[in-house]
């Protein structure tokens, strides 16, 4: 039954989209159906190695670096207030710059590689997951922290982390739909491979179906990383879910 | 074994002073179980914080085994008033005991503290699918494991009802007699104190002084029954109470 909810929709829009769009002679509007058999073609190939998975690996290095950074750094300005006052007003001016428009700086400090794209998509995500843990770490119960201290238990490993743990999911979860986006956005510029880059070369072609397929593909991948990263915050937060639903019995 | 000498405590802050200890001077002896009674908002729970390390006091001192106390002092544990805030939420009843112990008896002392609170069964439950009294029961199992020469306890029992406090309060005697710990125990309950202690300290309202000092001297072995509904436990209830009362109305 459940099942049957979350498919029930797409489904709908799939089926409506193959019904509505079978018979254009649209140049731009191809038939779904001619989508799909672009997107076998294109996709079932050479092009996992050559152009998803560098994506994907340029993803996962950025998304890792800003997790790295944007939780270190969140703990120590978290739990200082005098290191919060004296940076808080640079970490406003530096979230307010959109990312995008750093390419252009990064490739003059970074070049055109690698090393430019990851950086653009740390630049995006670590916002993120840096705002939400001071929170989250700002707002740690004092009668935990006493107990630390009584205790001899080192307070930021087995406790600042997991109590925060909650608020840092909020922001790794936001900071993967922008690096996502900030992965393709790189790919746009001065680059040789990837998925940003198959998909400007197709519609810069007039392949305009596979263009299209790998417009589909990226939304794939991203349900796909939606659906592993639930996996992964149903393992980290499962007691911060059971506890909620046991203060809601009472 | 714990030596609290003119003791003062004032919060400074946004431009008002508050005192809320004025001078306090006592002594607990090795193995002594000393209540602190008082009107509520008395400053106990900051007197408690002092003595724990968890607070400077503004002037005066605190002396563990003859040792000043700058910090948590060694050998020192604290059951905290809040159980529900003073337990790990992610970790399961066992490794909360746990947590604060290291080497080879490490899991004996964790299941030897649990069966003393008649909590064996419940190890591996989150502290959150247990009752407000085993929560607390789960405190007590991790500050019995902790093994200290000092136990303070800031009015544990204040939370949970009255059957799961009076056996709570039997439970505190018995951990007392058998590892002869000292014990400070803060309450705002006057009977809770005379039937628990060997000695009651009646304070103030805030700014805290000692008002008074009497020996319990009811028999070792107490019980819900005939202890409360003994004439002397009668007599030294009406003499706190009576010192109680003028501290509130004067």
């Amino acid at each position: 039954m459940k099942a049957l909810k979350v498919i029930a929709l797409p489904a709908v829009l799939f089926a409506g989209w193959w019904v509505l769009s079978a018979g254009s002679k649209d140049f731009y509007r191809p038939p779904l159906r001619t989508i799909l058999v672009a997107f076998a073609d294109t996709w079932f190939g050479a092009r996992i190695a050559d152009d998803v998975l560098p994506s994907l690996a340029r993803l996962g290095a950025g998304y890792a670096v800003a997790l790295v950074l944007g939780i270190a750094a969140g703990v120590v300005i978290g739990r200082h207030p005098a290191v919060r006052e004296t940076v808080e007003p640079v970490l406003e001016f530096l979230r307010a710059v959109p990312p995008p428009v750093l390419v252009p700086i990064l490739i003059l400090v970074a070049g055109i590689g690698d090393l430019m794209k990851v950086l653009v998509i740390v630049s995006g995500c670590v916002w993120p997951i840096l705002l939400n843990t001071v929170e989250g770490v700002r707002a740690v119960d004092g009668v935990l922290a006493d107990t630390c201290a009584v205790y001899r238990v080192p307070p930021v490993r087995r406790m600042v982390l997991r109590a925060a743990s909650p608020q840092i999911v909020t922001g790794a979860r936001q900071a993967l739909s922008i690096g996502v986006i900030l992965m393709v956005i790189s790919e746009m510029f001065a680059a040789r491979s990837g998925l940003g880059f198959t998909v400007v070369q197709f519609q810069r072609g007039f392949q305009i179906p596979e263009m299209w397929s790998g417009v589909l593909l990226l939304g794939l991948i991203g349900v796909a990383l939606a659906a592993l990263f639930r996996l992964v915050e149903r393992s980290v937060l499962r007691w911060y879910h059971g506890q909620r639903a046991a203060e809601k019995q009472h | 074994m714990l030596e609290v000498n003119g003791l003062r405590k004032v919060y400074d802050g946004h431009g008002r002073r508050v005192e809320a200890l004025a001078d306090l001077t006592f002594k607990l002896d090795d193995g002594e179980f000393v209540c602190l009674v008082g009107p509520s908002g008395c400053g106990k729970t900051t007197l408690l914080r002092c003595v724990a390390g968890l607070l400077r006091p503004t002037a005066g001192e605190v002396r563990v085994a003859g040792r000043l106390v700058t910090g948590p002092p060694d050998g020192l544990a604290v059951v905290f008033q809040e159980y529900g805030r003073s337990l790990f939420p992610w970790l399961r009843v066992h490794e909360n005991v746990g947590l604060p112990l290291s080497g080879p008896r490490k899991p004996g002392l964790g299941k030897e503290a649990l069966a003393a609170v008649g909590l064996a069964e419940a190890r591996d439950a989150y502290p959150w699918q247990l009752s407000g009294g085993m929560q607390q029961r789960v405190a007590i199992a991790r500050a019995i494991a902790f093994e200290p020469k000092v136990l303070l306890m800031d009015e544990p029992f204040a939370a949970v009802d009255a059957q799961t406090r009076a056996d709570l309060e039997d439970l505190i005697r018995e951990v007392w007699r058998r590892l002869g710990v000292t014990l400070l125990f803060v309450t705002h309950d006057i009977d809770e104190a005379v039937y628990l202690g060997q000695r009651v300290i009646v304070l103030s309202a805030s700014p805290t002084t000692i008002l008074d000092t009497l020996d319990v001297d009811l028999p070792a072995g107490r019980d819900q029954l005939t202890t409360r509904a003994a004439p002397r436990f009668t007599q030294l209830r009406g003499r706190v109470y009576t010192h109680i009362q003028q501290a509130r109305t004067s």
